[in-house]
């Protein structure tokens, strides 16, 4: 079943055409990948489908939810995470505040004016946040404030936050960007794991070798144009990304 | 038509002196990304600066005229200044009488100098500070400027003369062939006008058409790829923050006789230029200026009788009025660019 | 203790302590040594200490909490000032309709501002808030002058109709009281030479201001509180989890108006006139530096940054060259005249210049206020002590200002 379907989507900057009629579609259940050179086009993509971007043309479908013209917080409350490529987090709280805040938004929706209550004695939302925390490996820093993780740890922590939603789709903006091969590789690990929870991913990136570690289905985008799309294996051996992609040095 | 004439003519002054402000807080801005509460505290300096020439240059001697007696029949004390011995009485008077004018050229080293200690004291170390601790310290020192100057000249406003050559009112309805009397508008005001549209052409052409002004466009457009060019931007900034001081310091030089200064004057007018500043659109020269003429317009227009009997207080609140709508349906102002304080 | 945890509560039962033997603690020096000038604990004064401490507080739930920097929230003490004065007028001299009139009227105006300046953040939130709170001003001085009097500020008169009390006694006004407990009457103990005045009204600012404070407690501990320092923290990443920021900004705002709205309405129990002066950007400012000074974000720092700064306005106010003469009697007189010459700039009329200069040096060299000040001196005296077990000790939560 098709969870995200978007179609004919078109976005230009000025004179410049960074999106040019676009259909795509993910299934529930999958992980998939989009990748392109520099340029192509992925973010604005990802833009526009979280809401960020308003698209010049086209239809971004959630289900049977029409995305586009959606808030944020709107699209995040139907079931849609997203991690940033740079690790957008709240530095000056502390892990565990961290992962309550999601929680809670999970919970009591976008706007609850619960101030008489107490955050130490919600025992529900606080055990969900040590259990994410567990899950990551950060369990030993609840008490750190964010600020201070380096910058594979604030992923961690990112990525944590999100899962603590209990998101039907989570898109990945290239979560292992300027990671060392060592910690790209914990990164897929740890992605590898939380797919076992039926999570639906979208993941942008650059690096072929988390691309193929992970992805049931890749689409690569060229130019604002789709011009492949399949499985990762189908998509290796593809001569228009090879081009696309200055003589497949990557593959 | 004659009443809307005057008004617009009302308005220029204050519009000039907004604009001045303005065009100061928008070059700091713009150039060091600094908010700087301390803006008005340079106009009312620049102010104090005539109230000081005047006086340094009024300094006198006393003498006993023996020929002549008071009221008491007491010889009668005569009080020369010093310039008129120097100069000669005639020459003497005329330089009392001019001090306001030549005040400006006693302030510009003083305004630069005063600017230069800010930037090198004081705002150097809050470049990378949040907005709001910039506010902070630079509210913190308008407040010590403006008591330290209450300190040295009282809380009384201090009546400051223009020249008498300009004292009288200049009557544009004959020059319209219209009745006479009917607009008539004081020469000195005329004056301070001509005066702020030189300033204002003097820093725009000095953006635009030298290797300096380049780079401090550059600048305001993009912060960071003008520091990764390897150009060192630490001097041009502390250049620019002294040519702000400067043109604030000028525009409270020559307000001084249109408005005898006080020890708050300045906060008075800081507090419409951040406005202006807003409405033109933050860290847009041309918009500044814009505002700054547009609001003092307007708001000699809200003051006009017939309005205030319409609308009641409408003359006090207008620039924040408009100030309010600008924001909520332009948010970046007039003239603003995008990306600009958005964040 | 009322549902507060450990800490919090002795943090509470120390500020109640506070308050409640303040009549004493304030009052150190025996009435007639020459050090008395320094004591605080006369009524008038302790009261300022509690309902600037109440403004204080509220503020700091906005900027403190959000980040987001009013200057403007002078307007709503004014406005919570006037309406108190007109439930005097109208309906009774009895303090508890003015007090709760005050809270609602500054809690509407605050709805008003906040929902407009709100659409904006940063600088831009700021300028207009002080947009506003001036131009309430001009109006109060023009426009409005039927309902705030002017220049003249708001008084009570002789022939105010007060249906629900009685409009005068005697032919005079009836005094504020709280249920026929006057707000002026005073007991007075002299113990030796110490002389301590224990006031109803600064009792009535205590129990209110210990209700305000433990509200600012529980709100700092609430998810609500939690979500308004991810305002500050972070607003990108809480618009993308899932939360709309506009109403808990929004909610803050009105809640720090209400407290503000509190503070005009004890102003007027204890002192029923009411001017346009106190909305005045400068008396916005003021509640700022009292909010920095003692720690924004901290709980019992806006408290201490309000005390501290009434009570150096106080003294600093009061002490002039005479009594710095007095002080200095024991030097040769040329060094007495010197050290006069220095420090009359700062003292009198001169309180102002002291703080600004102190505003300044908080935010250059303490942007932390007071609380962080004791913190770092608090860490120094850690440090001494051996390396502690656990390495991965947290930072402590005073992060550089960036």
């Amino acid at each position: 079943m098709e969870i995200l379907r978007v179609e004919g989507v078109n976005k230009s900057f000025g004179g410049l055409r960074a999106l040019n009629n676009v259909n795509f579609s993910v299934e529930e259940g999958t992980v998939h990948a989009i990748i392109g050179p520099n340029g192509a086009g992925k973010s604005t993509f990802l833009n526009c489908m979280i809401g960020r971007l308003a698209p010049d043309t086209g239809t971004v479908m959630f289900g049977d939810i029409s995305l586009t013209g959606m808030k944020p917080h709107e699209i995040n409350q139907i079931g849609v995470s997203r991690v940033f490529q740079t690790p957008e987090i709240f530095d000056d709280l502390t892990l565990l505040e961290n992962i309550m805040i999601p929680a809670l938004a999970k919970r009591d929706g976008e706007f609850a004016l619960h101030a008489f209550a107490r955050v130490d004695q919600d025992a529900e939302i606080h055990d969900r946040a040590m259990h994410m925390l567990e899950d990551v490996g950060l369990e030993d820093k609840r008490a750190v404030t964010a600020s201070s993780l380096s910058r594979g740890d604030k992923r961690r922590l990112e990525l944590a936050m999100c899962l603590s939603q209990d998101p039907k789709l989570l898109l990945l903006d290239e979560p292992t960007a300027g990671m060392s091969r060592a910690d790209t590789n914990n990164t897929i690990d740890l992605l590898k794991r939380i797919g076992d929870r039926g999570i639906t991913k979208v993941v942008i990136e650059h690096d072929m070798h988390v691309v193929f570690s992970l992805a049931e289905k890749v689409t690569v985008l060229a130019q604002g144009t789709i011009i492949a799309e399949g499985k990762p294996e189908d998509i290796k051996g593809d001569p228009r990304v090879q081009e696309a992609y200055l003589g497949g040095a990557h593959l | 038509m004659d009443a809307i004439l005057l008004q617009i003519l009302n308005g220029l002054d204050k519009g000039s002196a907004y604009a001045l402000i303005a065009l100061g807080l928008t070059l700091i801005f713009g150039t060091l990304g600094v908010v700087n509460f301390a803006h008005g505290a340079l106009f009312m300096i620049g102010a104090f600066c005539a109230v000081t020439l005047n006086r340094l240059l009024s300094l006198s001697f006393t003498t006993i005229d023996p020929e002549r007696t008071d009221f008491l029949g007491n010889p009668l004390k005569v009080e020369t200044p010093y310039v008129e011995t120097w100069f000669g009485p005639e020459t003497g008077a005329a330089i009392i009488d001019w001090s306001v004018p030549l005040a400006i050229l006693f302030s510009i080293p003083i305004m630069a100098l005063v600017g230069l200690f800010m930037e090198r004291g004081l705002i150097k170390y809050f470049y990378k500070r949040p907005h709001a601790d910039q506010i902070l310290v630079t509210f913190g020192l308008a407040i010590v400027l403006q008591e330290i100057i209450k300190y040295f000249y009282g809380a009384n406003p201090i009546p400051t003369p223009a020249p008498d050559a300009f004292s009288g009112s200049f009557d544009f309805g004959v020059l319209l062939g219209l009745d006479p009397n009917l607009i008539i508008y004081p020469y000195w005001r005329i004056v301070y006008f001509l005066f702020a549209a030189g300033i204002i052409s003097a820093v725009f052409a000095f953006l635009q058409f030298t290797t300096f002004g380049m780079v401090v466009r550059a600048g305001m457009a993009d912060r960071q790829t003008v520091g990764l060019l390897g150009i060192n931007i630490d001097k041009r900034f502390t250049f620019m923050f002294a040519l702000a001081a400067v043109v604030a310091g000028l525009a409270g030089v020559m307000y001084a006789p249109i408005n005898s200064p006080n020890y708050h004057m300045g906060m008075d007018f800081l507090v419409l230029s951040f406005v202006v500043v807003v409405v033109g659109g933050m860290g847009s020269l041309p918009g500044a200026v814009l505002a700054g003429f547009l609001l003092g317009i307007l708001e000699s227009f809200a003051s006009m009788a017939q309005v205030v009997a319409l609308l009641p207080g409408i003359n006090q609140i207008i620039i924040y009025l408009v100030a309010i709508v600008i924001l909520l349906t332009r948010p970046r102002g007039l003239m603003g660019r995008k990306g600009v304080m958005e964040s | 203790m009322l549902g507060l945890n450990k800490k919090d509560t002795y943090m509470f039962l120390l500020v109640l302590a506070l308050v409640v033997f303040a009549p004493f603690l304030l009052n150190p020096f025996p009435e007639n040594s020459e050090l008395a000038q320094f004591n605080a604990g006369y009524p008038d004064l302790m009261q300022r200490f509690l309902i600037f401490g109440i403004f204080a507080i509220g503020f700091n739930i906005l900027f403190g909490l959000t980040g987001y920097l009013s200057f403007g929230h002078a307007a709503f003490l004014g406005v919570g000032s006037y309406a108190g004065v007109w439930m005097m007028k109208l309906l009774t001299m009895n303090v508890i309709p003015a007090i709760f009139m005050s809270v609602v009227f500054a809690g509407l105006f605050s709805l008003l501002v906040g929902y407009i300046s709100l659409r904006r953040s940063g600088i831009y939130f700021s300028i207009l808030t002080l947009a506003f709170a001036q131009m309430s001003f001009s109006l109060a001085y023009s426009v409005l002058t039927p309902i705030t009097n002017g220049e003249t500020g708001l008084q009570l008169a002789l022939d105010d109709p007060r249906v629900i009390g009685v409009s005068q006694v005697d032919g005079s006004i009836p005094p504020a009281n709280f249920f026929g407990m006057p707000m002026r009457e005073s007991f007075e103990m002299s113990m030796g030479g110490w002389l301590f005045t224990f006031n109803a009204g600064y009792y009535l600012c205590a129990v209110v201001m210990m209700i305000a404070f433990y509200i600012a407690i529980r709100i700092f501990r609430s998810p609500f509180g939690m979500m308004l320092r991810a305002v500050k923290s972070n607003q990108q990443r809480m618009n993308f989890t899932g939360l709309n920021s506009k109403p808990y900004t929004l909610a803050a705002f009105v809640i720090s108006g209400m407290y503000a709205g509190l503070a005009g309405g004890l102003m007027v129990a204890m002192d029923p006139l009411a001017g346009a002066e106190r909305m005045q950007w400068t008396a916005s400012g003021e509640v700022v530096l009292m909010t920095i000074l003692g720690g924004a974000g901290t709980l019992i720092g806006p408290v201490l940054g309000a005390g501290f700064i009434k009570y150096c306005e106080n003294i600093f106010s009061k002490i002039n060259d005479n009594i710095l003469y007095d002080w200095f009697a024991a030097l040769p007189d040329g060094l007495a005249d010197a050290l006069v010459f220095i420090i009359h700039p700062f003292i009198g009329k001169g309180w102002h210049l002291t703080l600004g200069i102190m505003f300044m040096l908080i935010v250059i060299f303490l942007p932390g206020g007071i609380m962080e000040g004791m913190e770092r001196i608090g860490r120094l005296f850690k440090r001494r002590k051996p390396p502690s077990q656990d390495k991965s000790a947290p930072q402590a939560s005073a992060a550089p200002a960036e």
